[in-house]
């Protein structure tokens, strides 16, 4: 398999100036390495090494201790996402009602796996446990967007609509 | 604040509330006084916003203004009514119409004909309330909500749960007045262990022992906390009632820090419920304006206050254990116990952690004593449970009934049966931990104790109905892959055991099981049993367990047979098409995407087995029900 390309690393000043404030702000409370990634991947996007180093600069610990942390959770990403994140529910209630042929759809149609990110940047696909819209099973969310009760057949329709917005944008 | 402040707020709301929870009749007299003709309630929970009850709103609110009502409608945006397959929800006080599937047209010709000129808008209403002669039944009559039965959901889809006066209005804050003012921290304690109340988060422990223990536990600084992590994919109750009611919760654990001695608690929530966040957010900062929370609450010398710290994704973080090593800002793995969290808990302090459902008890036991709490449900499980009902069923959503309750109460009254005719396989109860619920156990009354007899357990409260048409030995796999996914790593049992199950499963539903798997598979998981660290990995085989005691000729089919009976297994399927029944449409050969169709235009298609990969497109796309799978 070809060698994925790593993103170079970039920030605004914004950025930088934002990171210092959460890393200043949390610092005081016990167990403040959580909250302060929470945050630190609102900004960034996702927690790229130069970050988690800043951290760990910022809390006195070690970037492994960081590093330890950020990669336990599925919540925190180390590589970028796409502009359009996709998320596809994998809970119980909507597996019996077929989210397996959903994902299946959604790789077809973009041409990548649950995890990567499309080439151009502009979608990422992930597969998530649970969204707490049971009632609309099966479910997959785009963005903050929920789309509920789908077929494969809907998803094509939907996905359609933000690759063709996407291309007017251009 | 006061008692008598807090008395004032309640008499000066209390009205406006109970238009929603009285008669008809009783409601228009109580609507007159409070200035406000109508009241009309939108679900803003996950599942309606989900389906557009946003939308819903803006166009209620529009269309308001555009009759010129705007000022004698009272509009509220409340939590979870229950009916989450409906959605968007939508009820019209004091008449108690309840509108189902809300559309920004429908709400229009629900402002004009309803709100203006009078008429129930009978078409859009749900139709379960809607009588053949016409009549309308109320709410509470129809099958959905007859049996049941709410305490912890009892404000939800009642009150505005960001607005603070109205959790007043209905009692709130009163059980923490009269824990501070009245009773010592050990008569709360023996309250609370009197009611028979036990942890709802799926290990049904004594509530009362656990605030006991942490209260004789010495420390100069103890903690509360609350399990709102809740991971158990299909279960949303901790969500529904933080949606719904949040100030519950911070009452709850304000009794609970009086009780054991702490004056802080923490909330740790999934990041993953953006809307119980900010709810919960919203609920403390209230809380605190009006001194439920902070310094001398009451006048009685008790402080307390609260913080919330968001999950992160980890189902591991569920276990008590590691939830608090997540909150004190490491990974979230487990550590053995004992020391238990009532002795060496957050921080190494006396720590008392409940799950959000419990707390949704504890007010109303406090308010109406233990005996009215514990003369419901079953001889060990008191009170009631919240479910939440998904999967083949037809009534998704959230439902609160009394201990004790028949699996065929839930499943054919509330529920409302199973979709498309189909027949009804099994229940899944308490999810990656639990196991599955056959129908031959129909009637088996619903506690901790009966769910653990037949080898599933309470778990948090999912329930997931299954049909003909599932699998079992494809369900197992499939909650196998989910803790096979979110095993921490910590100890082996767990790490290598779950991955290897998985991998019997995996043979077993690719054709190539073996007898003598099954036996290695019993071995393996005993071991699981006895030797992991923390629950996730003891519990990880029970879906196994559970649906080889139960469903073990569908395991035998997969392995001797090499069928899957429920057309499940991919590789273990074909797809053909019955001769009698294809009327020769095209519509399946124009759709294979392998082109493993032939056929010509109004006589029997067939397809290349060969050449087929299964992927269900042309069962899927054919009107006549000519493609099955064997």
């Amino acid at each position: 398999m070809a060698e994925k390309t790593v993103q170079p690393f970039r920030e605004t000043d914004e950025q930088k100036q934002a990171l210092s404030q959460i890393i200043e702000r949390n610092k005081v409370q016990p167990g403040a390495l959580l909250p302060i990634l929470h945050e630190a991947q609102e900004v960034y996007g996702y927690l790229p090494i130069e970050v988690q180093q800043r951290v760990a600069d910022g809390l006195g610990i070690s970037l492994s201790e960081v590093y330890g942390v950020a990669t336990f959770y599925s919540r925190f990403s180390l590589t970028p996402k796409g502009k359009h994140r996709i998320s596809v529910c994998l809970g119980t209630a909507c597996y019996v009602k077929g989210a397996d042929k959903i994902l299946a759809e959604v790789e077809k149609k973009l041409g990548i796996k649950s995890g990567e990110c499309t080439d151009d940047g502009l979608f990422s696909i992930d597969s998530c446990r649970c969204v707490g819209a049971c009632g609309l099973a099966p479910v997959m969310m785009i963005d903050e967007e929920v789309y509920g009760k789908l077929t494969p057949a809907m998803v094509d329709k939907i996905l359609d609509k933000y690759i063709k917005e996407e291309g007017e944008s251009k | 604040m006061t008692i008598e402040e807090l008395n004032k707020i309640k008499a000066d709301h209390q009205q406006l509330v109970m238009v929603r929870k009285v008669i008809k009749e009783q409601g228009e007299e109580l609507a007159k006084q409070t200035g406000y003709r109508k009241q009309v309630l939108v679900c803003g929970g996950t599942g309606c916003t989900s389906s557009g009850s946003k939308k819903v709103l803006a166009a209620l609110e529009e269309s308001l203004k555009e009759n010129g009502i705007e000022n004698e409608i009272l509009v509220v945006r409340t939590g979870c009514f229950g009916l989450c397959s409906l959605g968007p929800i939508m009820i019209v006080y004091p008449e108690g119409s309840f509108y189902s599937q809300a559309t920004p047209e429908g709400v229009k010709r629900i402002v004009k004909e309803h709100l203006v000129e009078g008429n129930v808008v009978k078409d859009l209403l749900y139709q379960e309330t809607v009588h053949a002669d016409g009549s309308i039944l109320a709410l509470s009559e129809t099958p959905f909500y007859k049996n049941q039965l709410r305490i912890a959901l009892r404000n939800c889809g009642v009150i505005d749960p960001e607005n603070i006066e109205e959790y007043i209005a209905v009692d709130g804050y009163q059980a923490l007045a009269k824990a501070l003012t009245t009773m010592t921290p050990d008569d709360v304690i023996k309250e609370v262990l009197d009611s028979g109340l036990r942890g709802r988060g799926g290990g049904g422990f004594p509530t009362g022992r656990k605030w006991m223990f942490a209260k004789a536990s010495q420390g100069d600084v103890k903690y509360v906390a609350c399990n709102a992590d809740e991971g158990d994919p299909g279960a949303f109750m901790d969500r529904s009632i933080l949606e719904g009611d949040p100030q519950c919760i911070i009452e709850a654990m304000a009794i609970a820090g009086y009780a054991i001695g702490a004056n802080h608690g923490f909330v740790y929530v999934r990041a993953e419920y953006p809307i119980a966040v900010e709810r919960l957010r919203i609920a403390i900062d209230q809380a605190r304006e009006r001194g439920f929370l902070g310094k001398n609450i009451f006048g009685s010398g008790f402080d307390f206050d609260m913080e919330i710290r968001l999950g992160a994704g980890a189902f591991v973080c569920g276990e008590e254990t590691a939830l608090m090593t997540s909150i004190e800002g490491n990974r979230g793995e487990p550590r053995p116990r004992p020391p238990f969290p009532a002795v060496k808990g957050l921080f190494g302090k006396p720590t008392v952690l409940n799950n959000v459902e419990t707390y949704a008890n504890i007010a109303q036991i406090i308010l109406n004593g233990s005996g009215w709490y514990a003369s419901m449900g079953t001889e060990t499980s008191k009170g009631t449970k919240v479910f939440a009902l998904g999967g083949k069923i037809n009534n998704v959503g959230l439902v609160e009934v009394p201990m004790g309750t028949t699996l065929r109460t839930i499943i054919e009254e509330i529920g409302g049966g199973v979709p498309n005719g189909k027949k009804f396989k099994a229940a899944q109860t308490g999810g990656p931990s639990g196991g599955c619920i056959p129908a031959e156990y129909i009637d088996t009354p619903i506690d901790y104790d009966s769910l653990i007899a037949i080898g599933s357990m309470m778990g948090s409260g999912g329930m997931i109905i299954l049909d003909e048409d599932t699998c079992m030995v494809d369900i197992a796999k499939f909650y196998l892959e989910f803790t096979v996914d979110e095993s921490c790593g910590k100890c082996t049992p767990c790490r290598i055991g779950t991955r290897k199950l998985l991998q019997y499963l995996e043979k077993i539903t690719e054709g190539k099981g073996e007898p003598k798997d099954l036996q290695e598979i019993e071995d393996l998981a005993t071991h699981m049993q006895k030797s992991s660290l923390c629950a996730l990995g003891q519990t990880a085989p029970n879906p196994i367990l559970s649906t080889m005691k139960f469903f073990k000729d569908e395991y035998i089919a997969h392995i001797e047979d090499k069928t899957c009976p429920a057309g499940v297994c991919k590789s273990l399927i074909k797809y053909e098409i019955v001769p009698d029944k294809c009327k020769g449409c095209t519509l399946c050969a124009r759709n294979c995407p392998v082109g493993a169709i032939s056929g010509t235009v109004k006589n029997p298609h067939v397809i290349d087995s060969d050449k087929c990969i299964k992927c269900g497109v042309c069962m899927s796309n054919c009107k006549f029900g000519a493609i099955v799978t064997k």
